[in-house]
């Protein structure tokens, strides 16, 4: 927050309860502002709390056994095809996000037609709902390109999709190095490239960090992208294998409706998983965060 | 033997040390190869001549002049390669279009677009491909979630930008956060074990309704609402609300009749993007709507939306019937960017 927001008109409780008495509209949206606060706070408490509450007496070690089967609905196969998953499409989205990032904050000149392309399609690209990229994920990698259902073709398909939230946060921590690194690096001798990758990415690598797990977070939690790319055949899935990721794993139970309380625990897993990621995200943001120019 | 500002490295005595120069040689070259062949016109063939002669040279400890094209070369490619890794947002957009539009309107044309859009049975066994149920559906759908979406989105970001004193701003922004993060098949997980009992015991109908998919992605388009209008309320100059203090109105009256009305483009801006996020949303409707394709007569009545058409019947469908999925994708994908049109505009004018 830059501004802390002060009231101009200090007054005590009884003033501002007199101040109501006078004014009842105020005092009813006084109540709605405060209401709607409550409201939210309190749905997301519910929800969390009532997984939680639901799942944890389920969690059992059979739950995290090797192999599946339909005994023990085991869920550590989706679990290492998650982390497979993770890791394809990162290797596949951050260096051309990080790229694009670089290109856009650092070569491309002030009124390049191309930049401004390049930010519509990246806004395009965030607005695209999930399901669409499963479609395109399918017809793209899985038929035109032969891969079938695959890690890899679902791990190409989310790499296009964080994409833009690796170049927009890449982009952020970029503008935020400030212009005088730069410069010092340039009046030191130093050509264009190697002040980006000695100088400026150094000094962004937190702000890159974050972002990368903020898409951790998305690839982790996302299904609908994933069930005509990658499948969801459960065990433990090879590069070109069809494999389920956590949340599919958690989609088919909850679909099933034979597995209802592994369905719970795995609900669980899923959202204290995600939920850590995108706190440790948030964390790395602020605390690392560049003091703007 | 010179210093070459790229491939040396200064070691911990201070000396110069030469570090795999000839590896920088192989790699940079392996570079341009690639680059050439994904994007020849753009690396250029007279970049190689050169290049090619240079390596050779480099290779012979020729000197400085060398080793400075060489980073001259280099500084190109390189720039060749950040605007190739930039190009990929574009290329893209251009085959998820492409491959959507030429999969989809070869089923458009044989159903005809009117019978396509606005016929109401959509039975795949007896080749009838209407899709206006599941358009009608997702407006509905979407329509409830921003009743109950909006007002408590927008209530809320006032109370964050407005109201709350910095302290609790620190607790309550992590759990909006927090509120995004939450996976969709979470979400409807939570609807179908709560939601879904609710509203069968307290109102009409089985519970997979019209009604408890609004409820729900009403909840999931808040963090969407807030995260983009809090900023936009938040941005209002504090001129206009101390001016408006001045003249005597109370803190809430200048803010919902002054401060509010100023943001009223960025307001606008996040509403469409919580009606992108509803009517874009898959998996958590699918557990919770029902999904019978067909006209519903009231709110508490199953319906299906064009997202969760696309689920339901791809894992099955062949020939036409999965053509007919592909374009209901067209037709939602249609639908999408015009949103993000509607939402850009309404970015620009607030920015004016």
């Amino acid at each position: 927050m830059d501004k802390a927001f002060v009231p101009m008109n200090k007054q005590s409780l009884r003033d501002k309860m007199k101040s109501y008495r006078r004014h009842p509209g105020s005092f009813i949206l006084l109540l709605l502002v405060l209401l709607a606060a409550v409201a939210t706070v309190a749905v997301l408490f519910f929800l969390v709390g009532y997984i939680l509450i639901k799942g944890i007496p389920y969690l059992k070690p059979s739950l995290f056994a090797l192999e599946y089967n339909s005994e023990n609905v085991s869920m550590l196969p989706a679990m290492i095809n998650t982390v497979v998953m993770v890791a394809l499409a990162l290797l596949f989205s951050v260096p051309f996000g990080v790229g694009a990032a670089i290109y856009l904050v650092d070569y491309a000149k002030k009124g390049n037609k191309l930049v401004g392309v390049i930010r519509i399609t990246t806004e395009t690209l965030t607005g695209i709902p999930s399901i669409i990229y499963g479609l395109f994920g399918m017809l793209f990698f899985n038929v035109a390109l032969k891969w079938r259902y695959s890690m890899l073709s679902g791990a190409a398909t989310l790499a296009i999709m964080v994409l833009p939230v690796i170049i927009r946060t890449t982009e952020e921590a970029l503008l935020c190095v400030p212009n005088s690194y730069r410069e010092g690096s340039f009046g030191l001798g130093a050509g264009k490239l190697r002040t980006i990758f000695r100088i400026v990415l150094p000094a962004a690598v937190p702000g890159i960090l974050s972002g990368v797990i903020l898409a951790i977070g998305r690839i982790v939690g996302e299904t609908a992208a994933l069930i005509y790319t990658s499948g969801t055949v459960a065990g433990v899935a090879g590069l070109m294998d069809s494999g389920r990721t956590l949340a599919i794993h958690m989609y088919v139970l909850a679909n099933e409706g034979l597995h209802a309380n592994e369905a719970n625990a795995t609900a669980v897993v899923l959202l204290v998983v995600v939920l850590l990621i995108n706190w440790v995200s948030s964390r790395i943001a602020r605390k690392f965060e560049v003091p703007k120019q | 033997m010179g210093c070459d500002p790229v491939n040396s490295k200064i070691n911990k005595k201070g000396n110069v040390v030469e570090t795999n120069r000839f590896h920088s040689v192989i790699l940079t070259s392996v570079k341009a190869v690639w680059v050439k062949t994904r994007c020849g016109i753009l690396a250029g063939f007279h970049a190689a001549v050169p290049f090619v002669e240079s390596a050779r040279l480099c290779a012979e400890k020729n000197c400085a002049e060398v080793r400075k094209s060489m980073n001259k070369i280099k500084e190109k490619v390189m720039e060749y390669v950040f605007l190739f890794t930039a190009v990929i947002s574009i290329i893209a957009v251009a085959l998820i279009c492409y491959f959507l539009f030429s999969n989809g309107f070869p089923a458009i044309k044989e159903i005809g677009l009117k019978e396509f859009l606005l016929g109401e049975v959509w039975r795949p066994n007896n080749k009838k491909f209407g899709i206006y149920p599941m358009i009608l559906g997702s407006i509905y759908v979407t329509g409830g979630a921003l009743v109950i979406g909006v007002p408590i989105g927008i209530l809320m970001s006032i109370f964050m930008a407005r109201f709350c004193p910095p302290k609790l701003y620190k607790v309550l922004k992590p759990v909006v956060d927090l509120l995004a993060g939450i996976p969709s098949i979470v979400y409807g997980f939570f609807g179908l074990i709560v939601v879904v009992p609710f509203v069968r015991e307290h109102f009409n109908g089985n519970g997979q309704s019209i009604f408890t998919a609004s409820i729900l992605l009403g909840i999931m388009i808040l963090p969407t609402i807030i995260g983009a209008s809090e900023p936009a309320i938040r941005a209002v100059e504090q001129n206009y609300y101390e001016g408006a203090l001045a003249l005597g109105a109370t803190h809430e009256r200048s803010v919902f009749t002054v401060v509010v009305p100023a943001a009223k483009s960025g307001i606008l801006a996040a509403i469409v993007l919580g009606v992108g996020r509803a009517l874009g949303e898959t998996m958590a409707v699918m557990m919770i709507v029902g999904n019978q394709p067909r006209v519903p007569d009231n709110i508490f009545q199953g319906v299906r939306t064009l997202t969760t058409n696309i689920v339901l019947e791809m894992g099955y469908a062949t020939d036409l019937h999965r053509e007919a999925l592909i374009a209901t994708g067209v037709v939602l994908f249609v639908f999408i960017l015009l949103i993000n049109l509607c939402f850009s505009a309404l970015k620009r004018k607030g920015k004016e």
